[in-house]
């Protein structure tokens, strides 16, 4: 049996070499640094994620109804009618808060150890590409199961487009394809959910992997495992992917897992943090609920929207800060000017930056999912001067209103923090 | 900060989605004390449902037969707990139609499938146990929780018979009901949840073995 198999290995590797130089380059003689530490472990998680999404959302295809009349229906079938469908969904609604969760902390990772920085920028910029698309696919998503705060929070984000001077109700009308959110708005993001955005996902995925394969890995010192290399060439701190890496991501792919199936069989809907308790109550257009918030993973960008004041009455301000919070990740690799990477070689002004800016990020976030009035208001008597020079008493906008000036902070003075910080010697090999 | 306002101010980090529910009329929420593995108090529960919320209220997502998760056999079905059906398989609509509810009560009655998991059992629980006469009102009755709202006390034959405490045990089963409802899979999940996790665990044994036997010499 093993030598007819073997035969039948040769047979197409004589046929497809490619297949076995595509192994050897990218997993068993891959070589990758050996000291990476517990947050090396989510790059590899964004993809069994991804993997997930992917094949638990074909089967929600199968039984789910794009169909503003039978959307809402087409899910309690699912979760009451089809075997194992509740299975299914809660997979996929609860892979969808965990790709924002590992993603995030993948994020956080090149924060801690530079891996953002040359000659890795495009790495990077693949990177946030994949974030950007990963936005895009959960809101698209989000619109499917036709609740009230898929309906609502579908109008406010595509409203949003409309603020844009000049061409921006054109440009709202063009993506709902309607007047309002309708039936022709849920075709076309089931469309785009489906099929056309999981495809620029695969493809940047795809990007990622290669350029980063091209470099080579970062690790938790910040320093070039390439620059010592033994006889035949290979790093002296680096060990091929496949076994080592293959085997100890098998072990975090597991305990990811655990925690995954905790959530899913236990507390599915997290608090309404993963599943909102309005998004139950079908979609009514005629219905503003009172309270529209975007689920966990957009909050702080929600927060950042309505902390910026309107100018001259137009919402664009805070549209315009939305986008360029997010868009700003592209320019990190050139405003780091620090001549280390890693946190472990940096002085303390980084180390200070970056617990604000985390600090900022967590508490716009919570803001975000709570009305402004959740800390209630500052007391000032009718016509003083507080009263007069405060547009908003709330204090909770206040405070979003500081953590969005600590969040841009962080980016803007990143070039003068990083420059002036006082960093310790970093090691010419990797340490465990 | 003192201690009292540190700690209320972690409480509402902590449970945030819960307040949020709460906070929409100002009345506090009573707990609802509902047991969803008790069978007993499932099936009074579901045959409370039938005979007072059924004729304006539907389940439309849900089948007569999934009931036999409650310990009833097909026949018990028929025979105590459906009155607006034929067949089995059937879901639990209800016979008035949205045009009519509309024209009787101002809203069309919301349907029921779902309800505890938008609104809570808590909700649920001390709604039901709220209802008071208000002269001021079209249906003659008002809500402490859901001010002016268009339901008229749907249970006050029962509220008046019974005693308070046994009221009170019959919302508790209605509310039980309709959180098993709004998932019928709920049991199932957690008991499926267990093994999986278990498989998992000797997963992570051998995972780990592995991995220690492989990276044993990387140093």
């Amino acid at each position: 049996m093993a030598s007819r198999l073997m035969a039948l290995w040769e047979w197409f590797d004589a046929r497809m070499p490619s297949v076995a130089e595509e192994w050897r380059k990218h997993a068993s003689e891959y070589y990758a640094p050996k000291n990476f530490n517990f947050w090396y472990y989510f790059g590899v998680l964004s993809m069994l994620v991804l993997a997930i999404q992917i094949v638990s959302g074909i089967f929600l295809t199968m039984n789910y109804k794009p169909d503003a009349g039978l959307a809402f229906g087409s899910v309690e079938f699912i979760m009451r009618d089809v075997p194992g469908g509740w299975i299914i969904r809660y997979i996929h609604s609860t892979g969808g808060s965990a790709f924002f969760v590992v993603v995030y902390l993948h994020m956080f990772r090149a924060l801690l150890y530079g891996s953002h920085r040359e000659p890795r920028e495009l790495i990077w910029i693949f990177g946030v590409l994949i974030y950007l698309t990963l936005m895009a696919e959960a809101f698209l998503g989000y619109l499917l199961p036709w609740g009230q705060m898929s309906y609502w929070g579908a109008q406010v984000i595509v409203n949003l487009f409309a603020v844009v001077p000049y061409i921006g109700p054109d440009l709202a009308l063009w993506i709902r394809g309607d007047y309002v959110v309708s039936d022709a708005t849920l075709n076309r993001f089931f469309a785009l959910h489906v099929i056309a955005l999981p495809l620029v996902l695969l493809g940047l995925v795809v990007a990622h992997i290669l350029a980063l394969h091209d470099v080579g890995s970062n690790n938790p010192d910040g320093v070039e495992i390439k620059k010592h290399k033994d006889a035949r060439g290979r790093p002296l701190d680096g060990i091929p992917f496949h076994p080592y890496y293959t085997v100890k991501d098998t072990v975090g792919a597991v305990v990811f897992l655990a925690i995954f199936c905790v959530v899913m069989f236990f507390t599915p809907e997290v608090g309404g943090y993963f599943l909102e308790h309005n998004n139950f109550i079908p979609a009514d257009p005629l219905k503003t609920p009172d309270h529209i918030a975007p689920l966990w993973y957009f909050t702080p960008y929600y927060s950042i929207l309505r902390a910026v004041p309107p100018l001259f009455n137009s919402q664009f301000p805070g549209v315009l800060a939305m986008g360029i919070a997010v868009l700003i990740l592209f320019f990190l690799p050139w405003l780091d000017r620090s001549p280390v990477k890693s946190i472990r070689y940096r002085g303390a002004y980084y180390k200070i930056a970056l617990a604000l800016f985390v600090a900022a990020f967590l508490v716009l976030g919570y803001l975000g999912i709570e009305k402004t009035t959740v800390w209630g208001q500052f007391a000032a008597a009718e016509g003083s001067l507080m009263d007069r020079m405060l547009d908003t008493k709330d204090r909770a906008t206040w405070v979003a209103r500081v953590c969005t000036v600590l969040y841009f902070a962080f980016f803007i003075l990143m070039p003068w923090y990083t420059a002036r910080d006082k960093v310790k010697p970093v090691p010419d090999r990797v340490t465990m | 900060m003192s201690v009292a306002r540190l700690r209320a101010l972690l409480a509402a980090l902590l449970w945030a989605p819960a307040t949020l529910l709460a906070a929409e009329a100002g009345h506090p929420l009573d707990r609802a004390p509902i047991e969803p593995r008790d069978l007993v108090s499932l099936q009074a529960g579901a045959r409370t449902f039938v005979n007072y919320c059924l004729n304006c209220h539907g389940a439309q997502y849900m089948r007569y037969n999934r009931l036999t998760d409650l310990g009833l056999s097909e026949a018990q079905i028929r025979d105590n707990l459906m009155f607006a059906a034929d067949k089995v398989g059937e879901t639990m609509k209800v016979a008035m139609s949205v045009k009519d509810g509309k024209a009787w009560f101002g809203v069309p009655p919301p349907d029921l499938s779902v309800i505890a998991r938008s609104r809570g059992a808590d909700w649920l629980y001390t709604y039901l146990r709220t209802f008071h006469r208000d002269d001021k009102t079209a249906s003659g009755w008002n809500n402490k929780v859901f001010p002016n709202v268009a339901m008229p006390h749907a249970l006050w034959t029962l509220q008046r018979e019974q005693a308070a405490v046994q009221y009170d045990r019959t919302v508790r089963d209605l509310v039980n009901f309709l959180v098993y409802l709004g998932e019928p899979a709920a049991l199932q999940r957690k008991s499926i949840g267990i093994v999986v996790l278990f498989v998992l665990g000797v997963l992570f044994v051998l995972a780990y073995a592995m991995k220690k036997a492989f990276w044993k010499d990387i140093r």
